[in-house]
C-alpha cells in the first residue's frame, strides 16, 4: 500500500502527458485561420467583432429589444454587410473609455467604432484610423434666457463640468486664452453634471456638442437650453482598425466611403434596387453592375455596396435615423456633418 | 371551596403598552429619542411612499424587464432559460420534499411568487400569455416536484447529483451547441481530460487522499467528459434546436447568476485545497499557497479584472480573443477562493487538536481525518464568514460593468444613459436594481441563520 501511494501521482501525470499529447495531435486545423489575414478571420468567425458603446444616446446604446443600435454601430453594421451581406452578423464588445486603446491595440477587436478622437498619438499607438465620419467639438450650453450669445460672452460665469478630463483642460484653456474670469464646479460623472446644471448651479456647462444636444433633449424644457456656436476643440470621430492588416484597413475605409458616396449621388435604402441600371455610370461601378473599383482585391463582392445600403441606407440616412429632424435619440444640426457639396466637410474619394 | 382571586399583573407593565413602556418610553430622554425619531421616520417614509407611488417614472424598469431578466439574450431563444429555469423549480419541490427547512420556505416562496406573477393584473410590455404560462409552469412544476418526492421517499444523495449534473445541463441548454467536428471533440475530451487528472491527480496528493478514492473520482470525471462530449458531438445536428448563443449575448440577472454560480461553486473547492496547502508540510506547496493567496488578497478585484480582460489579451497571439465572461469568472474566482482559502484555514485553526489524536488513536488514516473530523467541523464553525464571502461575491459581479459585460447594472446603466427617454431615471433603476440584490442577498443570509440553526452552531 504504500508504495502505491508514492506512485500513482506519477501514474497521473503520465496519463495526463498523454492526453495533452493526443488532444495536440488532433491540432490540424487551428493555425490556418491565423496564417491568413483578418478578412480570413472575420470571415472563419462569421461574425464581425465592433468594439461600441451601449450607453451613449446617438451613437451606440440599446433600443426596447436590447438590440445594439445607434451611428457608431450602424458603421459597424455596414462592415458586416458589407462581407457577409447580413448586418446583424455582429457582436459588439462594450468597452470604456480607458480600455479603447489596448483593446484595438492587442487586435483582438476587429473595427472601434466607439466615438473615438482621432489624434496622432493615438493613431501611431493604437490603430490605424479610417475615415472620420462625424466632426465633433467641445461647446457650451446655457439657458435661453440668460443673454449670452457667443462664449466670448461668458466672462466671471460658473461651468459646470467632468473632473479630470481633456473638456476640462480646453475649458480652462480657452477662458485663459481670451482672459475671462472662470469658476469651475467639478463632478465625477456626466450626470452629476448636468444635474447640477439643470438644477441652476451653474450658469454653462461644456463637453462635446453631439453631448449637448443629447443631454439638452433629455431635460425636461428643452427649448430653455441653449447651444452657442463656438467650437473650442476639434473631436474628429473615426472608426479604427488594428494595426498591420492593410487589406482589412482599406477594406474598412472603402465600406466608409460607399456611405459618403451613396448619399452623394443619391443612393438610398429605398432605391438602391432600381439604382443599379441607372443611366449614371458612377451609381452603377458603385453597386457592381458595371466595372469595378477594387472589390476583388478587398475580397469583397462585386455588388457589397448594394447590401450595404439596403442594409443600413446611406451616410444621410444614418445620420437622420438618430440625430436627424426625427432622429431617434436626438435632434442635431448636421453642419459640420453636412457633405462636402453643401458646405460641410464630410468628404470621399472616388468609387473608381 | 374557596378560591384565590388571581391577582393580574398591572396593565401598564404587560401587553403592548407594557412593551411600549419597557423599550420606548423607560425614560424621559429614551422618550424624547422616540418621538424625535418616531415623527423622523414617518415623514420619511412618507416621502419615500409618495415619490415611489406618484413621481417616480418606472417606464425603464416595466418596459425593459426582458432585458433586466435576461439582456440580450435572443427573444426566440428565450424558452431555454425558461425550460432551465422550470427544470430548477421542480428540483426545488423536491429537495422541499427531502430535506425540507429552510428549502421548504423558498420553495413555497418561489411558487406563491410565481403564481402572483402568473395571475398579476398588470401588464408590463412584453407581458404575454406565454410568459405567463412560463411562470405557472414554474409554479407548478415546484408542486409536482414535492409530491412525486414526496411518494417516492427519494435518497437525499440522487438529488444533490440531480443539482449537480442539472446544473451542468442547464448551463449546455442556454449555451447552445454548434457545429462540431469529429477532431474538434476528441481534442476537447482528451484536452479537458488531461486537464481534470492533473487536477484530481495535484487535488489527492496534496489532501493524502487513498489512491482508490481519486481513481474512483477519476472514473466519474472522465465518465460525464465522456458523456459531454457525446452529447457535444450528437449537437453537430441540434443546432437546430438550440443553436449556440454566444456569452456575449448573456446579460441582465442571467448573466449575474451565471458569475456568482461558477464563482461561488468553483472558488469554494479551490479555497478548500488552498486552505489546506496553507497549513501543509510540504514546503512548495504552502509557498505556492501562501504567495497566491497573499497575492490575490492584495489586489482589488477591479485590477483583476483589468488584468484578465485587458491585459491578458495584449500577451496572446494577435487576433485571438476568448470568451469575455470567461475571463471575468476566472478573475472573480481567484479573487474569492483566496479569500475562501482564509476563512476556511480559520475553522482549520478552530478544530481542537484533540479531535486529530482522537481520530489518530481510533486507526483513522490522514484522509480520513481530514475528510470525516476535521473539515466537518472546521466548515461548520466557518459557515457565517463563508456565507458572507458568497454574499459578497454576488455583489462583486456588479464590478464587471467596468468591463463591459451587461449584468444588471450593465443594462441599467444602458438604460438611463443610452436612451433618450430615460435620461436622468437613475434613482428608479438603481433603487430596483438595488431591491433586486437585496433579496437576493437576504434568502442568502436567512438560509445561512437557519443552516446555522440546525447545525447548532454556537450552541453545540
Amino acid at each position: 500500500m504504500r508504495h502505491m501511494k508514492l506512485r500513482y501521482p506519477l501514474l497521473l501525470i503520465l496519463v495526463a502527458i498523454l492526453m495533452a499529447a493526443l488532444a495536440a495531435c488532433g491540432d490540424d486545423d487551428g493555425d490556418a485561420a491565423a496564417s491568413g489575414g483578418r478578412l480570413d478571420t472575420v470571415k472563419d468567425r462569421g461574425n464581425l467583432i465592433i468594439a461600441g458603446r451601449t450607453d451613449l444616446a446617438g451613437f451606440g446604446f440599446l433600443d426596447s429589444s436590447g438590440k445594439n443600435v445607434g451611428f457608431d454601430i450602424d458603421l459597424g453594421r455596414a462592415v458586416a454587410a458589407a462581407i457577409f451581406g447580413d448586418p446583424n452578423a455582429i457582436e459588439v464588445r462594450p468597452i470604456s473609455a480607458s480600455e479603447r486603446g489596448p483593446t484595438i491595440q492587442s487586435g483582438e477587436v476587429d473595427v472601434l467604432t466607439r466615438n473615438v478622437t482621432w489624434t496622432s498619438t493615438r493613431d501611431s499607438q493604437w490603430g490605424n484610423y479610417t475615415t472620420i465620419m462625424f466632426y465633433d467639438g467641445q461647446g457650451f450650453m446655457v439657458r435661453a434666457d440668460s443673454g449670452f450669445e457667443s462664449a466670448l460672452d461668458l466672462d466671471g460665469v460658473t461651468a459646470c463640468v467632468t473632473s479630470g478630463t481633456t473638456t476640462e483642460l480646453n475649458l480652462a484653456d480657452f477662458f485663459r486664452q481670451n482672459g475671462l474670469a472662470l469658476e469651475t464646479v467639478v463632478f465625477e460623472d456626466t450626470a452629476s453634471v448636468y444635474g447640477a446644471y439643470e438644477s441652476g448651479r451653474c450658469d454653462v456647462t461644456t463637453s462635446d456638442k453631439s453631448q449637448l444636444a443629447a443631454i439638452r433633449s433629455g431635460f425636461a424644457s428643452p427649448g430653455d437650453h441653449k447651444i452657442l456656436p463656438e467650437t473650442i476643440s476639434k473631436e474628429p470621430l473615426t472608426p479604427v482598425v488594428p494595426h498591420g492588416d492593410d487589406q482589412w484597413f482599406d477594406l474598412v475605409k472603402t465600406v466608409m466611403w460607399v456611405l459618403i458616396n451613396a448619399e452623394e449621388m443619391g443612393v438610398t435604402q429605398a432605391n438602391v434596387d432600381s439604382m443599379v441600371t441607372s443611366d449614371n455610370i458612377a451609381i452603377r461601378r458603385m453597386l457592381g453592375a458595371e466595372g469595378e473599383f477594387g472589390q476583388a482585391d478587398l475580397g469583397l463582392d462585386a455588388d457589397f455596396a448594394v447590401d450595404v445600403i439596403k442594409a443600413v441606407g446611406n451616410y444621410g440616412e444614418i445620420y437622420d435615423r438618430y440625430m436627424g429632424p426625427n432622429g431617434i435619440s436626438f435632434e442635431l444640426p448636421r453642419q459640420s456633418n453636412e457633405l462636402w457639396l453643401n458646405g460641410g466637410l464630410i468628404y470621399a474619394p472616388p468609387l473608381k | 371551596m374557596a378560591t384565590t382571586p388571581e391577582v393580574l399583573p398591572p396593565s401598564t407593565s404587560v401587553g403592548i403598552v407594557g412593551w411600549l413602556r419597557a423599550n420606548l418610553f423607560s425614560t424621559a430622554l429614551n422618550a424624547a429619542f422616540t418621538v424625535v425619531t418616531g415623527v423622523l421616520s414617518v415623514l420619511m417614509l412618507v416621502a419615500i411612499f409618495r415619490w415611489v407611488v406618484f413621481s417616480a417614472d418606472w417606464s425603464p424598469v416595466t418596459e425593459s424587464l426582458k432585458l433586466f431578466l435576461v439582456g440580450q439574450y435572443p427573444t426566440e431563444e428565450l424558452w431555454r432559460v425558461g425550460a432551465v429555469v422550470v427544470g430548477a423549480a421542480a428540483l426545488m419541490g423536491v429537495s422541499w420534499a427531502v430535506w425540507g427547512g429552510v428549502l421548504r420556505t423558498f420553495a413555497r416562496i418561489m411558487a406563491a411568487g410565481s403564481l402572483i406573477v402568473a395571475l398579476s393584473p398588470l401588464e408590463p410590455a412584453g407581458f404575454d400569455l406565454a410568459v405567463r404560462a412560463w411562470y405557472l409552469g414554474g409554479a407548478a412544476s415546484i408542486v409536482l416536484g414535492f409530491a412525486l418526492a414526496r411518494a417516492a421517499a427519494l435518497d437525499p444523495k440522487w438529488v444533490m447529483r440531480a443539482w449537480v449534473l442539472g446544473f451542468f445541463l442547464g448551463m449546455a441548454l442556454i449555451w447552445g451547441f454548434e457545429e462540431t467536428s469529429l477532431g474538434e471533440s476528441l481534442r476537447g475530451f482528451f484536452g479537458a481530460g488531461a486537464a481534470l487528472t492533473v487536477v484530481l491527480g495535484v487535488a489527492g496528493w496534496v489532501g493524502r487522499f487513498p489512491a482508490g478514492v481519486v481513481l474512483r473520482w477519476l472514473a466519474w470525471g472522465w465518465g460525464a467528459l465522456f458523456l459531454v462530449t457525446i452529447v457535444m458531438f450528437w449537437g453537430l445536428g441540434q443546432t437546430d434546436i438550440a443553436p449556440r448563443v454566444g456569452t456575449s449575448r448573456w446579460g441582465g440577472l442571467l448573466l449575474t447568476f451565471v458569475l456568482a454560480l461558477v464563482g461561488i461553486a468553483a472558488s469554494f473547492p479551490i479555497g478548500v485545497l488552498l486552505a489546506l496547502g496553507r497549513r501543509s508540510r510540504l514546503p512548495v506547496l504552502k509557498g505556492f499557497s501562501i504567495t497566491f493567496i497573499e497575492l490575490v488578497r492584495g489586489v482589488p478585484l477591479v485590477t483583476l479584472l483589468f488584468m484578465t480582460v485587458i491585459i491578458v489579451p495584449l500577451f496572446l497571439p494577435r487576433g485571438t480573443s476568448f470568451d469575455l465572461v470567461l475571463r471575468a469568472l476566472f478573475a472573480i474566482t481567484l479573487f474569492s477562493s483566496a479569500y475562501m482559502a482564509e476563512n476556511i484555514r480559520g475553522g482549520l485553526a478552530a478544530v481542537p487538536l484533540g479531535q486529530i489524536e482522537g481520530a489518530k488513536a481510533l486507526g483513522l488514516g490522514g484522509f480520513q481525518t481530514m475528510l470525516f473530523i476535521v473539515l466537518p467541523q472546521a466548515l461548520r464553525a466557518v459557515i457565517p464568514a463563508i456565507v458572507g464571502q458568497f454574499i459578497s461575491l454576488f455583489k462583486d459581479t456588479t464590478l464587471v460593468v467596468i468591463v463591459g459585460l451587461l449584468d444588471v447594472l450593465g443594462i441599467g446603466k444602458a438604460l438611463f444613459l443610452g436612451n433618450v427617454r430615460w435620461f436622468g431615471a437613475q434613482a428608479e433603476v438603481y433603487l430596483f436594481i438595488a431591491a433586486v440584490f437585496w433579496v437576493f442577498t437576504f434568502a442568502m443570509a436567512y438560509a445561512s441563520r437557519k443552516l446555522e440553526d440546525t447545525l447548532g452552531v454556537g450552541t453545540r
